[in-house]
């Protein structure tokens, strides 16, 4: 139905977030994706966590490489400026849109050839720099567009559907971006919404880099029997170790939990996460013991989701260039221009 | 074989001196402040560094053209050779003209041979003083390098109190440095006195040739271009000869971009991880309202192609100073060449134009440092300012540099959140006005109004993706026209007639000014005549087409080795190729005017046009 224009009416009982937005206010375009693609699953919470995060739809920033997911910006957030730039260069991009305004909310939309393969550099200086970012990699181990090469996270061993074997190791880009510094770092399925909305929501509210790898199984080349990155094979290998509730600073936080398996983590902005303990001795401060944990279950086979680190008294890029409270964009000539005399005073100093 | 000696070279204020150093020997600041000293002494001077690729160990020379004309090309030829280095010793004596003169450590007896007959050998104990004065081995090393100079303050007949003041200036806040200092500039000074002949045939008097010039280079004075254009992101990767243009604007911004109240930057600079990714950093930025640039050399606009194609096709701005180095490849990283022509001009896969500007010194990289920033936001495509080695990593003579305060910046077709409020119709590419050049929103200026998606891909006018061939070549058309606007907005050329009707012409840019205006008087008193035209930036203005058409012949001065330019302006103006005669310099030295003049001269014989007089 991809070729039908999205109807511009809807029920005028449909539900309002604090801003007075219903859901239908965080939608884009219909998707041409395929019938059943895990990367619609993820652009379905994308829009669930904006409208429950009461973001203003056009003080959102999109940006993407090129590759299946980073089609996926025209899905979403329709009144926001999307920019769809060149192959696994979205964090460099996305960087200096950041540098130029602080004041929007970056969401970075890569794929796992995007940014394990052709963009893996890109990826890591990021997140090295810590730009204030959700960057999200909707994973599924194969090259979709160019009909079904392995990519960078196929696991050894695993299977194409045209029966290949994969002889090489695969990256962990979650494990990487842990090793790299990135301040919030988790894992996702989006077969799983009730795990990936809060996900991407904690993401979105966390001041810094914060990296989402989404395992998006591609049902057109790479949703077969030998594949790792099927439906199946996730949700048989699915190794969940918290689930998390955002709670907004605007919200006093309920406590419905039962103590002692939740964790309440204050942020930056004055939101808090909930976590609710899965796997009992995990803890998400602990980023070198997080690393372990992961490459532990990777070598089991299991696939480790949910929020694996977060440091939350990370800062950003511009806090480390400390730059001014204000956009950059913002600032004129009177702000920018030291004017004449200042040139008279360079030119004495020249002579 | 002649026998007879030429004479001694003698000449006031109009040599040159080259010294011939270690690359690490602390040699640069002595010399540069040799040639300060010229200067301070109302003597004009042209310095030029040859360097190596290379931080300690290999030989490096650093080139002081003294000229009363103000003649501040490369000349071509050493009058003086302070010969401190054996590694290039019997090279460096080979270049001296016949009658120059040989200044050199005489500590260790050399053979004869190792001199030539037709000029004047001056001897310096330096490593001997040196070994008496001082202790320690790096002391004997730095102050070496003074006594030369306190040595040459006599054989030039130069000021020794402008060198002294030089010195009190450079060791400003380490005052202790001072006066050992001057003590070497003096061992040098008073041995010359006591031992050799002073002053030699050539030599420093004092003038009033200077004026209010300021001493600078052009990376520095483009990145205040960039300061005083109001850029506030920079994002780069270390290239030679470049990264002294983002160290230069780092250093400027530290003091003048600081917010007084709050100490906190108004500048965000990001060295990035490499070309690709500080040309994606600047892409965003503009996209998002800021000014931003990069700063790079020929390797990294090769890296930067597909990104330049994306800012021109989805028309985002961007200023890139290309300080051009000898290509391809790595080719010769500390030598000067204008060899990214062509592939600045015709940058990216598909079809693409990009606008140039082609400063001449540091006074234009100043003034084109700044207008690139208005052209990028104006033009909404990226403009490439076209420096080079010579200009950017050399100290030239420059006028002092000018800002119009009542100047505000032109940030081109922008749409507000107030007019688009209005109900003003908004489409990311429609050309409204007619000049190829649409309207942009940036991005979160409004809550419903005017969004729109940057793609890479083809589009209509309103931004939606579409891979028709009719909004396809609508929009290739609009930028075809927008190029055309942008002829009328770049510096227009400068043209110099003769004072004689003439067939011929020149047509030159960049760095090569200098050389060419030197040039043109030595072709002038051969007899011939050649109307001048600089160009100062691509797309070529209507008057090339014209100069081109007034004239027989042109002579394209360049330097490289396939008369770029000249396939530019064949290319884009539709000219008759055979017109056009490639006057090619790219050795990696900077072009001089005997090369021009010469090059010119021969063409002009072989072409059998005889001079207006006769010359035996």
């Amino acid at each position: 139905m991809t070729y039908l224009a999205k109807p511009k009416f809807h029920h005028p009982g449909l539900p309002k977030n604090d801003l007075g937005y219903t859901h239908r206010d965080y939608e884009g375009t219909v998707s041409t994706l395929c019938a059943g693609c895990g990367h619609d699953s993820i652009t379905a919470s994308i829009i669930q966590a904006c409208f429950e995060l009461s973001i203003e739809p056009h003080r959102v920033a999109k940006i993407s490489g090129i590759g299946c997911s980073s089609k996926t910006p025209t899905y979403f957030l329709g009144n926001s400026h999307g920019f769809n730039s060149v192959h696994g260069r979205m964090p460099s991009v996305l960087t200096g849109a950041n540098l130029a305004n602080r004041d929007l909310i970056y969401l970075g939309v890569s794929g796992d050839g995007d940014s394990a393969s052709i963009g893996f550099g890109q990826f890591a200086h990021a997140l090295r720099r810590g730009v204030n970012m959700a960057y999200i990699v909707e994973n599924n181990g194969v090259y979709g567009l160019t009909k079904g090469q392995f990519s960078a996270t196929a696991d050894r061993g695993s299977k194409s559907k045209r029966g290949v074997i994969n002889t090489d190791n695969a990256i962990d880009l979650a494990a990487i971006a842990l090793q790299l510094g990135a301040s919030f770092v988790a894992r996702s399925f989006s077969g799983d919404k009730h795990q990936l909305v809060p996900i991407i929501k904690a993401a979105i509210t966390h001041k810094g880099a914060a990296f989402i790898d989404v395992i998006s199984p591609c049902v057109a080349f790479n949703n077969h029997a030998g594949s790792t990155k099927s439906f199946d094979f996730v949700r048989e290998h699915n190794e969940a170790v918290n689930r998390l509730d955002v709670i907004s600073s605007r919200m006093p936080i309920e406590v419905k939990y039962e103590p002692g398996s939740v964790e309440i983590v204050e942020q930056h902005d004055g939101s808090s996460i909930a976590l609710r303990k899965l796997a009992a001795d995990y803890d998400v401060h602990d980023r070198t013991a997080a690393l372990g944990f992961l490459q532990h279950h990777a070598a089991k086979g299991q696939i480790v989701t949910g929020l694996m680190y977060i440091d939350k008294n990370a800062d950003d890029l511009h806090g480390h260039l400390d730059t001014v409270g204000v956009p950059l964009n913002s600032l004129g000539a009177e702000d920018l221009c030291p004017g004449q005399a200042a040139l008279d005073a360079f030119n004495a100093s020249m002579r | 074989m002649p026998t007879s000696q030429p004479a001694p070279i003698s000449r006031v204020n109009d040599f040159v001196i080259r010294f011939a150093n270690v690359n690490g020997s602390g040699s640069a600041s002595a010399n540069e402040m040799f040639a300060r000293a010229v200067m301070r002494m109302g003597v004009p001077v042209a310095p030029r560094n040859i360097f190596p690729s290379n931080i300690q160990g290999l030989p490096t020379w650093y080139e002081v053209r003294v000229t009363a004309d103000n003649h501040l090309g490369a000349r071509g030829g050493i009058d003086l050779m302070v010969a401190m280095n054996p590694q290039t010793f019997d090279k460096d004596i080979a270049s001296i003209e016949p009658g120059g003169y040989l200044f050199y450590d005489s500590t260790k007896e050399l053979p004869a041979s190792k001199f030539r007959k037709d000029i004047t050998v001056i001897g310096v104990p330096l490593t001997a003083i040196c070994n008496r004065e001082y202790t320690d081995p790096r002391q004997r090393q730095l102050f070496k390098n003074i006594i030369y100079i306190g040595a040459l303050t006599a054989l030039l007949d130069m000021d020794v109190a402008a060198v002294e003041q030089l010195i009190g200036e450079q060791y400003k806040g380490k005052e202790k440095l001072i006066a050992p200092n001057i003590k070497a500039l003096h061992i040098g000074r008073d041995y010359a006195i006591l031992n050799l002949a002073c002053p030699l045939g050539i030599r420093v008097q004092k003038a009033d040739k200077v004026g209010d010039r300021i001493f600078v280079e052009g990376n520095a004075a483009a990145a205040l271009g960039a300061v005083y254009g109001g850029a506030t992101v920079c994002a780069w990767y270390p290239i030679t000869p470049s990264s002294s243009l983002a160290d230069a604007f780092t250093r400027y911004c530290a003091k003048l971009r600081i917010d007084p109240q709050t100490k906190q930057a108004k500048y965000a600079i990001v060295q990035a991880e490499d070309e690709l990714a500080s040309i994606g950093m600047v892409i965003g930025a503009a996209w998002n309202g800021a000014r931003a640039f990069t700063a790079t050399s020929g390797p990294g606009i090769s890296l930067m192609q597909e990104f330049i194609g994306l800012a021109y096709f989805a028309e985002i701005p961007a200023v890139i100073f290309d300080v051009q180095r000898a290509g391809p490849s790595t080719g010769m990283p500390t030598r000067t060449q204008q060899c990214d022509i062509i592939s600045c001009a015709y940058a990216s896969h598909g079809d693409t134009k990009h606008v140039l500007l082609f400063p001449e010194n540091p006074a234009e990289a100043f003034e084109f440092g700044a207008l690139a920033f208005d052209l990028a936001d104006r033009l909404q495509t990226p403009i490439f300012v076209m420096l080079d080695l010579d200009i950017g990593m050399n100290h030239h003579l420059s006028k002092p540099f000018a800002w119009d305060d009542s100047k505000i910046y032109d940030r081109g077709k922008v749409m507000t959140a107030a007019e688009l409020e209005a109900g003003r119709e908004f489409g990311r590419y429609l050309d409204v006005d007619g000049d190829g050049i649409p309207y942009r929103t940036y991005p979160g200026t409004h809550p419903t109004k005017g969004s729109f998606f940057t793609r890479g891909t083809s589009r209509d006018r309103y931004a939606k993706y579409t891979e028709e061939g009719a909004p396809y070549v609508d929009n290739m058309q609009r930028l075809v026209r927008k190029f055309d606007t942008a002829k009328d907005l770049v510096p227009r050329p400068l043209q110099a007639n003769s004072t004689k009707p003439t067939k011929y012409g020149v047509v030159y840019f960049g760095s090569s000014a200098p050389a060419m205006d030197e040039a043109i008087a030595m072709i002038e008193a051969r007899g011939h005549a050649l109307d001048r035209m600089r160009l100062r930036a691509f797309p070529f203005h209507s008057s090339v087409n014209s100069f081109v058409a007034d004239h027989d012949f042109i002579f394209v001065v360049e330097q490289n080795r396939d008369a770029q330019l000249r396939s530019l302006i064949v290319n884009e103006c539709g000219i008759d190729p055979v017109r056009l005669v490639p006057i090619l310099h790219y050795d990696g030295t900077p072009i001089t005017a005997r090369f021009i003049s010469k090059a010119i001269i021969d063409h002009l014989d072989a072409l059998q046009i005889a001079p207006a007089k006769a010359v035996l």
